[in-house]
């Protein structure tokens, strides 16, 4: 067999597996999008459920998902951040510290419903936020800890040895060279973690289930300590819970859900690229 | 500075490196506005002698240093030594030239910041005094907000002396700060060298014996940890005392 034929067989086979992994996301897509688009309208976006959720639309729900998202966010990120510089600028390799990377890693294995339930007794019980955005928010928060402190850590071990030597031998002190030195240069990864995370928190049912997602709420959250609704548990409860909830309907909500999803995995590569083509070490 | 004209003086001075002695009791003394070479053969620990005096060997675990070093008079290592200052009166050029990826008059305004010693209204001044000093004002005085990284070679090792001169250091530590350059660009900071010990006493490190011959007042020619000889370039390198120099000089090992 001549190296030509070879290479085009590898080639092959390599195309082939690539669009055994896109096609089925351009299929779910597809359907989500025929089935869906036409419910969608500036009324579904944005005005109240009506009729038992049979009419109207879904803004409590989105609203919601955002509010949670932003809480996770707020919470997740500074202290994602801190753990990652921790890890990477101050602690030597001792056996805390490889505990503690051995924690994050399984962390990032647990199911997500587990999460929900330790939201539940740790926030709704035990700290008495009950069902709330707040209890929501710290359980979405703990869930996307791991990828926040992954990619941060990611971010911070590729910032070049050199940028923290020079910086310390003009005589900065070890939190101005991390904070001038290195974080700014970790920033890109550092966001692209955020948005992960932030596409998990928006897409995941179990974590709200018990610690804040409202079935029914026709009305705004007025404070943190609010239950809301929420798009991934909305879209649970007319698909499975609700009788006689329009196909397009459905469809239509899952087409939100899944647009936030890609909106914001879209802005963290765009953000990436956008911070590579800038970096040239 | 000093009474006698001396920039850094030390005494019994040895570094471990956990167990490994990879200095043992070196007494030195590196004259004020002179140009210092130190040179020996790879691994003799010419490049630990450099960091001891802006002590960034502390960065590695396991270092330990006994005996005295004084700079300016002042000895580096007692308690109450302020590691920060130290680093700010004694600057270091690296190897590689190595500027931020930021633009040129932020690399040059990184140490002012962190030391906050300049309101902002005189970075302009302070950053052109410091690329005149290098003799980079001409070249680059319409590119101050480009990059740094898309300087030459030279360039980029010139900013690096540069960013260390707004601190106003006392003694500039050099690591073979032309091993990168070519040998043209390499004559150009030996010039620059000649013209900053007018001001700042230089400790330059070089695996190239006609840069130590060229470009330095006093050799010191290092050999497994130890300083084997210290002296007048000129002497060095046509009457060395000791056997080992001459035999290292002369290029019979290396
Ligand atoms: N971080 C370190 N940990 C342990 N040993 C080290 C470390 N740095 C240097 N050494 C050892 O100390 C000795 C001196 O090293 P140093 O880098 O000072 O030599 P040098 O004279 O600068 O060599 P070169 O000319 O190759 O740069 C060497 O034997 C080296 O292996
Ligand atoms: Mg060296």
């Amino acid at each position: 067999m001549s190296a030509r034929l070879a290479q085009k067989i590898a080639f092959t086979i390599l195309l082939l597996a690539t669009l055994l992994v896109v096609l089925p996301v351009i299929f779910i897509l597809g359907i989500i999008v025929a089935k869906g688009a036409s419910a969608i309208s500036w009324e579904f976006l944005f005005s109240m459920p009506r009729d038992g959720m049979t009419a109207g639309g879904i803004f409590p729900a989105v609203l919601g998902t955002l509010y949670l998202v932003l809480g996770a966010v707020l919470f997740a990120v500074p202290l994602g951040v801190l753990a990652a510089v921790y890890l990477v600028e101050y602690s030597s390799d001792n056996w805390f510290s490889r505990l503690v990377k051995l924690a994050i890693v399984n962390l990032a294995g647990v199911p997500s419903v587990v999460y929900g339930l330790f939201g539940l007794g740790i926030f709704v019980t035990f700290f008495r936020f009950g069902a709330s955005i707040l209890s929501g928010s710290l359980t979405l928060g703990i869930m996307i800890l791991p990828v926040i402190i992954t990619s941060a850590r990611e971010a911070l071990e590729s910032v070049p040895r050199h940028f923290r030597t020079v910086s310390l031998s003009l005589g900065a002190s070890r939190w101005q060279t991390i904070r001038h030195s290195v974080l700014p240069h970790a920033l890109p990864g550092i966001l692209t973690g955020m948005i992960l995370g932030l596409g998990r928190a928006a897409g995941e049912t179990a974590p709200i289930l018990f610690t804040v997602a409202a079935f029914y709420l026709p009305r705004l959250p007025q404070s943190v300590f609010d239950q809301t609704m929420a798009l991934p548990y909305h879209l649970y409860v007319i698909s499975t819970q609700v009788p006689g909830i329009a196909e397009n309907v459905r469809y239509g909500t899952a087409l939100v859900l899944l647009t936030l999803v890609l909106l914001l995995n879209l802005a963290a590569i765009v953000l990436r690229s956008r911070f590579r083509r800038k970096k040239k070490w | 500075m000093s009474m006698s004209g001396i920039a850094i003086a030390t005494q019994r001075l040895d570094l471990f490196y956990g167990d490994f002695q990879a200095l043992t009791a070196v007494d030195l003394q590196v004259p004020e506005r002179e140009v210092t070479a130190l040179i020996g053969p790879s691994g003799c620990g010419k490049s630990t002698l450099l960091r001891v005096f802006n002590r960034m060997n502390d960065l590695i675990d396991g270092v330990r240093v006994s005996g005295q070093v004084l700079i300016g008079g002042k000895d580096i290592y007692a308690v109450d030594a302020d590691l920060l200052r130290l680093r700010e009166k004694v600057g270091m050029v690296f190897q590689r030239p190595n500027p931020f990826p930021l633009s040129v008059f932020e690399n040059i305004t990184f140490g002012l910041a962190v030391h906050q010693l300049a309101p902002r209204r005189e970075y302009d001044m302070i950053v052109e005094k410091a690329l005149r000093s290098v003799l980079l004002w001409d070249d680059l005085k319409d590119k101050l907000q480009r990059s740094a990284l898309g300087l030459s070679l030279e360039q980029q090792q010139r900013l690096c002396i540069a960013r260390v001169l707004p601190l106003k250091p006392q003694v500039l530590l050099m690591d073979e700060p032309c091993s990168a350059l070519d040998p043209i660009a390499t004559l150009h900071i030996e010039e620059l060298m000649q013209k900053l010990k007018q001001e700042y006493t230089i400790v330059i490190v070089t695996h190239n014996m006609q840069q130590a011959a060229r470009a330095s007042d006093r050799t010191g020619f290092m050999y497994l940890g130890k300083l084997v000889e210290f002296g007048l370039t000129a002497k060095i390198f046509t009457q060395p005392a000791q056997e080992l120099t001459e035999n290292y000089i002369s290029g019979r090992f290396g």
